[in-house]
């Protein structure tokens, strides 16, 4: 197998890449949001 | 000493701090895992081909987004029986998770359908209640944010879960119990009709899953009790400030 086959998924890049992308994606931005969440508390309280 | 040391916000913080490491690096690496097997290790499906290989997302997100919500119903309980507000706390903190784990579980399976289906949504009973699940979710959020008196949105939320809870068992048994357009149980507690070089990294997937949402349900809780409990004492005394406070300086 190699790289331009495994990125083509059979022909069916947009719905697997879309599927993992998202996932990858969302992770990321809940991940980013949360760490502003805590820097802006911690930032409040002064600690 | 007894379970109900970490039932109070500022024992618990601390141990949040401690816990909420060890889970995200046990997510990296089952993640990675899972991943790997998924999309290089595992043969690809007679029927289906590549896109079969969205289920690694696909049935760990749904299967999470149904706990997490059953989670929350338990803590609501606790919330309501014990009364502890740190129950009230972990559903406010598990709740962003929830809504992501479910969007991203209809996300997938539309993408999922349509090569499969040939639609990306259904009316069907399995997945018009995952969108109610979805609402119950959001309207969660959206009761607590829009109360200003916390105590009585902690109530209310706790209360509102508990019911919403009733549409969980509906979304597992809706395969069974209508005849709808989604599959029925590929994996359950009676064997499972996948072959293992499949199952597997749908399972390594899960769990990377149940670690992530532990691990980011601990550093949003200790967000939301720093937020909730910034006049509170041991607040000031976090990290060193301690000093000042015992020779009376605190603002």
């Amino acid at each position: 197998m190699n790289w331009s086959e495994f990125f083509s998924m059979g022909e069916r890049a947009f719905y697997v890449w879309g599927s993992f992308g998202a996932f990858g994606l969302a992770i990321i931005v809940e991940i980013l949001l949360l760490r502003m969440r805590l820097k802006k508390v911690t930032e409040k309280v002064k600690i | 000493m007894s379970i109900f040391k970490y039932a109070s916000p500022s024992t618990f913080y601390p141990l949040a701090g401690k816990m909420a490491p060890w889970f995200a690096v046990i997510a990296a690496i089952l993640g990675a895992a899972g991943l790997y097997l998924g999309l290089f290790r595992a043969p690809v499906d007679f029927q289906q081909g590549e896109v079969y290989r969205i289920i690694f997302i696909h049935v760990p997100t749904a299967w999470m987004a149904m706990l997490i919500y059953v989670i929350m119903a338990v803590y609501g309980v606790m919330a309501l029986t014990f009364n502890t507000r740190l129950s009230s706390m972990m559903i406010e903190a598990l709740a962003p998770t929830g809504v992501m784990f479910t969007v991203l579980a209809l996300w997938t399976g539309a993408l999922w359908g349509r090569p499969t289906w040939g639609t990306y949504w259904a009316w069907d009973a399995r997945m018009t209640s995952t969108l109610i699940l979805l609402f119950l979710y959001i309207g969660y959020m959206a009761l607590v944010n829009a109360m200003d008196d916390k105590k009585r949105a902690d109530k209310a939320g706790a209360l509102l879960v508990i019911v919403g809870s009733a549409n969980v068992p509906i979304i597992y048994f809706s395969v069974k119990w209508w005849n709808t357009l989604h599959q029925g149980y590929s994996v359950a507690a009676s064997g499972s009709s996948m072959d293992a070089s499949m199952r597997m990294p749908m399972l390594l997937m899960t769990f990377a899953c149940w670690a992530y949402a532990i691990a980011i349900a601990l550093w949003r809780v200790r967000a939301i009790i720093l937020e909730r409990e910034k006049e509170a004492a041991w607040v000031a005394n976090l990290h060193g400030s301690a000093s000042l406070k015992t020779s009376g300086v605190r603002a």
